[in-house]
């Protein structure tokens, strides 16, 4: 069973009430306007103004004529669709499998698939009834349509309660005769589909349905059919979810909103605790968790930690816990609280059942990670690095930092070469003025930072050219000198590009650069 | 899962019952060279040992002691094969540049034993040590600090000296300051670079130091040891250092018979050099 619930209008757009128009304490109706083609258009209107008389596609001079106290608020698409978003954050609370409906390219209703969902809240009328009064109270009115297959419930819902009845709910099996009456245009469908669908007399789906579907596949496309099939109930399609669906999840729901951070992190214990006994179940150990703290006005946030091994030990997860939420630079806000509070793990992979071993390094190596785990919550996994070292003479290439609780890496391979290399490399290199003998002679003095370094002792050069089949543009040649200074500092100094080169008219004059220091 | 802890916790007690055999605690290390071992001069592992830079412009020498101590400490004791945990401040790295695998190797650590901590100011450099040093699966702990921030305190040092004394991890303080503060640590050493003994071809030689000992909390025993100041140069490939005598900086062989040249003759040293770098 699907659900589809289009959002209708914007944030205080929807109002409650059927004010009546005469009624002077009414609001006026409100409606949104876009620039079409250098005239004003009606982009959306609220219930008032739609019982006016006044629908989108109208110039805004018309409509004004029509109904003089007229509300006018700029339509802004991209506040739509971040409402929207909002929305859809909010809807996770009742499955986790939630959809943008697109139905012409712009975002303007949600698709949620509730199989399985419906009994955790009582059945799926009341559902649905809890579904449009949480919305409501946010401030967005809604139609909302249950059915079996998603182009079904979108096909009624955006037709109104037609077909349906008050309670919104098509019975199973029961969705070809609830689109029977519906105009075709609710198939989704290409305009011109529609056009030639209703020369040929074809009005509703009811009409079509009645039909062979080889001919109509022959004049007006396959698409046509898939669609039909679709929204008539005979072919079930599988929804593609906003988030990638949690390997497994535990959540709680208050009904009294908690707002104490302790409570929540009591909350996150109790819940990392079932999801360790879900997991062990499995044999498997989480490497991604996400916690998302549903507020009771809809706002969801959301915290994501991830760990270098397989997790699954509810104590150091709560330990992680409890370093990510201190760790945040802006707290979290409950505002008048959480409601739902709900974790998952977002990926996993297999961990066997601890293992007695008589050894002792096992439990040091458990250590070493699970410290890396908490500093890498706490300041962040890009800043808790392990060494990487690349196959190459490119100095600057020649080591990559990669965070420390990614994959195990490989064996490492030892350079063909010892070389000396500098302990610290600046990137970029630094420039320098040297004075150097032309043309590969080592420097003699060089300035750096604003000191002068007289040169004792020098051994170069080590000429090391740009690796030309990774870059493109041809980067000089570097000549590396390793430098002693008079005072015992040890420097890594290169002249980028070749005198000769100059002097051929290929290149500039050759420049000094330091590049690394030695201890 | 929880009787591997068990049976962790139980060999700890019986390694504290059999009498400190826990790695790292009530064990310590030489420098390996001559001149400090005369001294009396060993460094206890487990604690916390502070080298300092009375300049930015030595702070790379500073870097390579204190690595070089670090690699001297996990040589031995227990610790083979632990990994080594850096925390560096991020201006460290702007001033000094970022650290470079190869450089590791050249100084005789395979890069992929170091776990790198990046944090943004001292108050979380400290943060992030005081909760490693707490971790004895780590071999040593580098602490590479911004100069003196008033968070790196007598209480924040004392406490850090605690913790590893409890796990066992040998911990590096390593920053730049004019005058020293008063810190709990073990040792406390000013270096400088040293000219090297140069390399044929008048080539630098390897990491060399002008290494101060300013303090030490007394030797094997109790007995107090004496200051010093000593030129040292790291052998990366025996993981040692060596003294680096002044006499022997000449490029011309020292003559056999003399009592430096037969004790310089009797380490090996200047025949290894010279033929590595000949070939």
């Amino acid at each position: 069973m699907r659900c589809a619930a289009p959002a209708e209008g914007a944030r205080g757009g929807g109002r409650a009430g059927d004010p009546a128009l005469d009624d002077p304490l009414a609001p006026a109706p409100l409606v949104f306007v876009e620039k079409v083609q250098n005239a004003l258009r009606l982009a959306a209107v609220d219930r008032a103004a739609r019982r006016a008389g006044l629908t989108p596609g109208l110039t805004l001079a018309d409509a004004r004529a029509r109904v003089p106290g007229l509300a006018v608020i700029d339509h802004d698409p991209a506040a739509d669709a971040a409402f929207l978003e909002e929305v859809a954050d909010d809807c996770d609370r009742w499955t986790p499998l939630v959809a943008l409906d697109t139905p012409e390219g712009v975002p303007d209703g949600l698709i949620l698939d509730i199989t399985g969902c419906a009994h955790l809240f009582g059945g799926e009328a009341a559902l649905r009834t809890r579904l449009l009064t949480h919305l409501q109270r946010h401030g967005a009115s809604a139609f909302a349509v249950i059915a079996g297959t998603p182009d079904a419930a979108r096909a009624l819902a955006r037709s109104g309660q037609g077909g349906v009845g008050r309670s919104g709910v098509v019975p199973p099996g029961g969705e070809a005769q609830a689109v029977a009456g519906l105009p075709v245009a609710r198939l989704g469908v290409s305009a011109e589909i529609v056009t030639g669908l209703s020369r040929a007399g074809l009005k509703t789906i009811g009409d079509l349905a009645a039909r062979p579907g080889t001919p109509l596949a022959a004049r007006f496309g396959r698409e046509l059919l898939t669609r039909l099939e679709r929204t008539l109930g005979r072919e079930d399609v599988r929804l593609v979810p906003r988030r990638p669906l949690p390997e497994c999840i535990a959540e709680r729901r208050f009904a009294e909103p908690i707002a104490r951070t302790a409570d929540i992190e009591a909350t996150l214990a109790r819940l990392v605790d079932d999801l360790a006994l879900m997991l062990e179940a499995r044999a498997m150990g989480g490497r991604a968790f996400e916690a998302c703290f549903f507020r009771t006005d809809g706002a969801v946030r959301r915290l994501k930690i991830e760990t270098a091994r397989p997790l699954r030990d509810g104590v150091a997860l709560a330990r992680l816990w409890h370093e990510r939420i201190e760790a945040l630079a802006d707290p979290l806000d409950p505002g008048f609280g959480f409601d739902l509070v709900r974790l998952g793990v977002i990926r996993a992979e297999p961990l066997s059942p601890a293992q007695v071993s008589l050894d002792g390094r096992a439990v040091e190596e458990e250590e070493v990670a699970a410290l890396v785990d908490r500093l890498g919550v706490r300041l962040g996994r890009e800043r808790v690095l392990r060494f990487l070292q690349r196959d190459t003479h490119d100095p600057d290439r020649a080591s990559a930092l990669v965070p420390a609780g990614g994959v195990p890496l490989p064996a490492p391979s030892p350079p063909p070469e010892a070389l000396v290399r500098p302990l610290t490399l600046f990137d970029p290199p630094q420039p320098v003025e040297a004075l150097a003998e032309v043309p590969d002679g080592p420097p003699l003095r060089f300035r750096w930072r604003r000191v002068v370094h007289e040169v004792a002792r020098a051994e170069g050069p080590e000429r090391l050219a740009a690796e030309w089949w990774r870059r493109p543009e041809a980067a000089p040649t570097r000549d590396y000198y390793r430098v002693e200074n008079r005072e015992g500092r040890r420097f890594w100094l290169f002249r980028a590009g070749l005198y000769e080169r100059e002097a051929q008219g290929e290149a500039g004059p050759p420049r000094w650069f330091l590049h690394g220091l030695f201890p | 899962m929880d009787p591997i802890r068990d049976v962790a916790a139980l060999r700890k007690r019986l390694a504290g019952l059999e009498g400190a055999r826990l790695p790292g605690v009530g064990s310590s290390f030489c420098l390996g060279a001559a001149g400090p071992e005369a001294g009396g001069v060993r460094l206890a592992r487990g604690a916390l040992h502070e080298v300092q830079a009375a300049a930015s412009a030595d702070m790379p020498a500073a870097t390579g002691f204190a690595l070089a101590l670090a690699l001297r400490a996990v040589r031995r004791g227990g610790a083979e094969g632990r990994p080594l945990l850096w925390v560096r401040q991020d201006m460290a790295e702007a001033e000094f540049g970022r650290l470079d695998a190869p450089g590791f190797a050249a100084l005789g650590l395979d890069p992929a034993r170091l776990i790198l901590v990046r944090a943004r100011d001292g108050a979380e450099v400290l943060r992030a040590a005081g909760d490693a040093v707490r971790c004895a699966g780590l071999g040593a702990l580098l602490i590479e600090i911004w100069g003196t921030p008033k968070a790196l305190d007598l209480t924040a040092t004392r406490r850090l000296a605690l913790r590893a004394a409890t796990s066992g991890v040998t911990s590096f303080l390593l920053h730049r300051t004019a005058q020293p503060a008063p810190t709990a640590v073990a040792t406390r050493w000013r270096v400088t670079p040293a000219a090297s003994a140069p390399l044929a071809g008048d080539a630098p030689g390897g990491p060399s130091f002008h290494a101060t000992l300013l303090r030490h909390r007394g030797g094997e025993g109790g007995r107090p040891v004496e200051g010093g100041d000593w030129i040292l140069e790291w052998d990366h490939e025996a993981c040692t250092f060596r003294d680096l005598d002044p006499l022997s900086r000449a490029v011309v062989p020292v003559p056999a018979g003399r009592p430096d040249g037969a004790a310089a003759q009797e380490a090996g040293r200047g025949e290894v050099v010279a033929l590595r770098r000949a070939g």
